[in-house]
């Protein structure tokens, strides 16, 4: 067993919000430049040139980017041969995710109960994490401030076997076009197939990790991606939803293993500050 | 490069006929901040027939929640949440005189219904832009529910702040106006 201290938890996580809620990634920016040059809406490209230098702004004064820092979700690989030791691994989590974001001049967005006293948390957690065992003696840490304003226009269809591809491409496009300017388009689009209702959302989001450019494995579902991301373009929403070809940077599928009765497909929108960051214990 | 209009607050209802759909905007003034918590608050107010703890004649509110501030700053990054969730609280502060909203997203019919009635116009702001808008908020001011934290009303005073025109009086919007121009 190779033992890992909770400190050292706590001190990743902490590192991994922050740096995501300052940095925004390499490949996002290039991609918003690409689109800059492309863009045919003069407004189109007065509010691509404004999330450039908001990003630089945002990296160089190491200040949030968004003021919607979002909740803090975690995808965690835990190698079966660690042991977490003088804390507990939940604990330490959370406690990381406290200090990013009052230390770091993060909002705090967490409210206690969602329905009747809302009160605000006052540290951003508790976070939301997913954890799997995997082989080996490291953690890795997957962390994304989660904000709202694209969380709120997801949504999941559970799908008949029969409505194949094209009813996916379909509801896809659908939920894009019904979210229009609320998400803060571009955005980047993750889609989970498969598995339970929680399962495919659980997929979505983590496919919002993957970088621009990227496409699945599977060229069925990366020639999917790239259609469904045509059709979402043609729209002509654009960016800020003021008009024009930019509507999403990316659209990245996961699937996995689902029922012989079902097929769910589950929409996680991300605005175009698809904050994200790495890093391994 | 379009030309820019020059928005003032208080804001009166000559230059809110003058402003029009698509005309890109720096405001310079006071303007309040509040969204979902303190407009839930400033509603039940209203409907117990009580003063609102804010003049919100004549004045813009800008539907947003900031980071906290850093030192050295007047205010951290502030960019406006989407605007749809303050949609059944608005026709009532429109009827009070509210004459301008600053916001990102689509606002429903009765609340297009009310612009046009009380004469009043909605802003869109670069949502995602904060740290850069930021930049244009030069004090800030906690005024009322400060135990709201994010959520309280704010007076800022900004300069320059830069905004679209997206519904005017006459309820005209950008964001039907705009995509299918582009859309194939």
């Amino acid at each position: 067993m190779r033992k890992i201290q909770a400190e050292k938890v706590k001190n990743k996580v902490k590192q991994l919000f922050l740096r995501a809620n300052y940095h925004i990634g390499e490949d996002i920016l290039t991609a918003l430049k690409e689109a800059r040059e492309k863009e045919v809406s003069e407004t189109g490209r007065s509010v691509l040139d404004m999330l450039i230098e908001n990003y630089r702004i945002a990296s160089e004064e190491e200040i949030a980017i968004c003021q919607d820092t979002g909740l803090a979700v975690l995808y965690v690989e835990m190698g079966q041969e660690v042991h977490i030791v003088g804390g507990n691994f939940g604990e330490a989590v959370n406690e990381g995710v406290k200090e990013a974001y009052v230390e770091g001049y993060l909002r705090k967005s967490s409210v206690d109960d969602p329905v009747f006293t809302r009160k605000n948390t006052g540290t951003n957690t508790p976070a939301i994490i997913y954890t799997s065992i995997v082989p080996g003696d490291k953690i890795k840490f997957m962390a994304t401030p989660k904000g709202f304003g694209s969380e709120n226009m997801s949504r999941l269809a559970m799908m008949k076997p029969a409505d194949g591809p094209e009813g996916i491409k379909d509801f896809v496009v659908d939920t894009i076009r019904k979210a229009g300017p609320n998400p803060c388009p571009p955005t980047i689009v993750g889609v989970g197939i498969g598995g339970t209702v929680d399962k495919a959302f659980v997929i979505a989001k983590k496919a919002l990790f993957r970088r621009i450019g990227e496409h699945n494995q599977d060229e069925r579902y990366a020639r999917m991606e790239k259609e469904i991301l045509v059709q979402i373009n043609n729209l002509g929403i654009g960016p800020a939803g003021l008009g024009g070809k930019t509507t999403s940077l990316a659209v990245n599928i996961e699937y996995t293993p689902t029922h012989i009765a079902g097929m769910p497909v589950a929409v996680n929108v991300c605005c175009h500050a698809a904050r994200h960051a790495e890093g391994i214990l | 490069m379009k030309k820019i209009v020059k928005v003032v607050t208080p804001l009166l209802d000559e230059a809110v006929s003058n402003l029009k759909t698509g005309d890109t905007v720096n405001i310079t003034g006071y303007i309040y901040t509040g969204r979902d918590a303190a407009h839930k608050r400033l509603i039940s107010l209203l409907k117990k027939g009580e003063k609102l703890p804010i003049e919100i004649k004549n004045q813009i509110v800008y539907y947003v929640g900031p980071a906290p501030t850093p030192p050295g700053y007047a205010c951290g990054a502030a960019g406006p949440t989407t605007s749809y969730r303050m949609d059944p609280y608005t026709p009532a502060l429109l009827d009070k005189g509210l004459k301008g909203m600053i916001g990102k997203g689509l606002r429903s019919k009765e609340v297009i219904e009310s612009m046009k009635k009380n004469n009043a116009v909605y802003f869109h702001a670069v949502g995602g832009a904060a740290a850069l808008i930021a930049k244009s908020i030069k004090k800030s001011e906690v005024v009322a529910y400060e135990d709201l934290g994010t959520e309280a009303i704010h007076r800022y005073y900004v300069e320059d702040f830069p905004a679209i025109v997206v519904i005017d009086s006459e309820g005209n919007n950008l964001y039907e106006i705009e995509p299918p121009k582009y859309a194939k």
